[in-house]
């Protein structure tokens, strides 16, 4: 392990090499975990002010200037609520399911690189590691549901999970385009890789996949069956209070604007500026990005009406999944033949804008054809069956 | 690559569990705990529970597990390829496309047979 900045500082200051390695190190990971602490604190404001603003109201404005410290009071107040361990529940997994959830968002966070300099770690398995970490949650969502033991909670806790599950797929054959097309796992290196032209134009599609599917993984409109107040109650979180249910709270608003994040590294070129990259201004690109995204995420969720669990689920195995594979053979084979044409470079970081423009056309309007083509398909599926009603509607009619 | 690369997750594992446990503490410290046996029952719609709640499962959700798994597992070999795929010259992508055929052939199987339906 090398030993640079802090480190090096330590270890130039007389104290033992190890030693100086583990508190360079506990020290970045402590304000690596910092950030999203903080983020989140910010977001439940901004999600509240966007979400009021779209249903035509002011939002919290009391508690500090434009409400805030609303959060803060939130907080204060969670933290001094009454603790409820059902007697029924079993205790261990009750009170270990809010920590895990809580958890594996954070820990996400230890890949996401904020600036050139400045990350976690930047692991060469990066993109696994997401999925591996992402996929936590769901586990403690289904400890949470089966340890309540509590029906509500048990039967929200198998719908989210057969989602959660399902919706899994699609997001990590979307995630593996823009691995395919930069050639590695490793963050840092996916957004080097966008240097002269970000993966959403390569591949939209796959863009576009992976801001549903993450959609869903985080359990927001139309996907979000997590909460079903009208049905379930509260689905799998029903028996939680204070501060356990807050921290489920806290790692879904979390999910939401990690997803951006990891959508703007994967697509949209991370932080790379197209002048200069110094860190300030490559930390508030990122950050412009993912705002953006997690703006639209809050606009879908606050304008889309929930769907039905076999409508989400049909949604997914007949839709999605399908697309998916599709796209990744897609993008695969028209690469491989690019590559052997000499069209495409093999190291994207080193090339130039010219050097990727013709690659970058041919796999858009792929994805182009594909999307036409399956829009088509939709349509005409569902003019099969609306003239089907149609008839049935008029014969009974007609019988009448 | 060893393995110490992955030490600062390992140690974020560590702090990010922690840091949560630090404050279910403080919850705990700061809030009441005034026990009840109608407060500690399981919520009901304000019903008597009615047995126990951990029952069997229906039989669609263990489908969709294995569904998931048979993708998954389809994932992982994906994922080694797609990161090779560039280096592997054509042969890379003739294999795979014979491997991606036969998931095909099962997925319209599955398709065709109805194991996606949810009913």
């Amino acid at each position: 392990m090398d030993c640079p900045g802090l480190c090096e500082a330590l270890a130039n200051g007389g104290v033992n090499l190890g030693l100086a390695q583990f508190i360079s190190l506990f020290i970045g990971v402590v304000l690596v975990s910092g950030v999203p602490l903080v983020t989140v604190i910010f977001l439940i404001w901004i999600e509240r002010k966007v979400a009021a603003r779209i249903q035509d109201r002011i939002g919290p404005n009391r508690v500090g200037p434009f409400g805030l410290l609303q959060t803060f009071a939130d907080l204060i107040k969670l933290l001094i609520k009454e603790d409820i361990t059902p007697t029924a529940a079993d205790r261990l997994l009750y009170n270990a399911a809010p920590l895990v959830s809580f958890a594996s968002v954070v820990l996400i966070w230890a890949i996401v690189p904020f600036t050139p300099y400045h990350y976690g770690v930047d692991l060469e398995i990066g993109a696994l590691y997401f999925v591996a970490v992402a996929s936590l949650g769901t586990l403690a969502i289904m400890t949470a549901g089966w340890a309540s033991n509590n029906k509500y909670a048990l039967l929200g806790a198998f719908r989210v999970v057969a989602l959660l599950v399902s919706y899994e797929i699609p997001l990590v054959f979307a995630l593996m385009v823009p691995v395919m097309l930069a050639g590695t796992m490793s963050m840092v290196d996916i957004i080097y890789a966008q240097s002269s032209m970000w993966f959403v134009f390569m591949s939209p599609l796959a863009m576009i996949l992976f801001f549903i599917s993450s959609q869903a993984e985080t359990g927001r409109a139309p996907f979000d069956l997590i909460e079903a107040e009208s049905e379930l109650v509260a689905g799998f979180n029903i028996e939680y209070s204070g501060m356990k249910f807050g921290m489920f709270f806290a790692a879904e608003f979390l999910h939401v604007f990690t997803n951006g994040i990891l959508l703007t590294i994967l697509f949209f070129g991370g932080w790379l500026f197209p002048l200069w990259n110094e860190p300030l201004i490559a930390f508030a690109w990122l950050g412009l990005k993912a705002s953006v995204l997690y703006f639209i995420s809050l606009w879908i969720r606050n304008t889309v009406p929930r769907m039905r669990i076999d409508q989400v689920m049909w949604f997914n195995w007949f839709r999605l999944v399908p697309i998916s594979i599709l796209n990744l053979l897609a993008v695969a084979f028209l690469v491989k033949v690019m590559q052997e044409l000499g069209l495409a470079p093999r190291d994207l970081a080193q090339a130039t804008l010219g050097e990727v423009l013709p690659m970058t056309i041919i796999l858009f309007l792929s994805n182009v054809a594909i999307a036409i083509g399956l829009l088509g398909q939709v349509r005409s599926v569902g003019r099969e069956s609306r003239l089907a009603t149609e008839t049935a509607q008029t014969a009974t009619a007609v019988g009448d | 690559m060893a393995l110490e690369q992955f030490a600062p997750a390992g140690v974020m594992i560590i702090i990010a569990t922690i840091l949560a446990f630090i404050i279910l503490v403080i919850s705990r410290i700061f809030g009441p705990h005034r026990p009840t046996f109608r407060k500690n029952a399981p919520y009901e719609s304000g019903m008597k529970p009615i047995g126990p709640a951990q029952r069997r499962v229906p039989v669609r959700f263990y489908l969709v597990a294995v569904l998931f798994i048979i993708f998954d597992v389809e994932v992982i070999f994906f994922l080694p390829w797609a990161v090779a795929m560039r280096d592997l010259g054509v042969y890379g992508l003739i294999v795979m496309g014979v491997f991606t055929l036969m998931l095909i052939v099962g997925f319209i199987y599955e398709w065709k047979k109805g194991a996606l339906e949810w009913e």
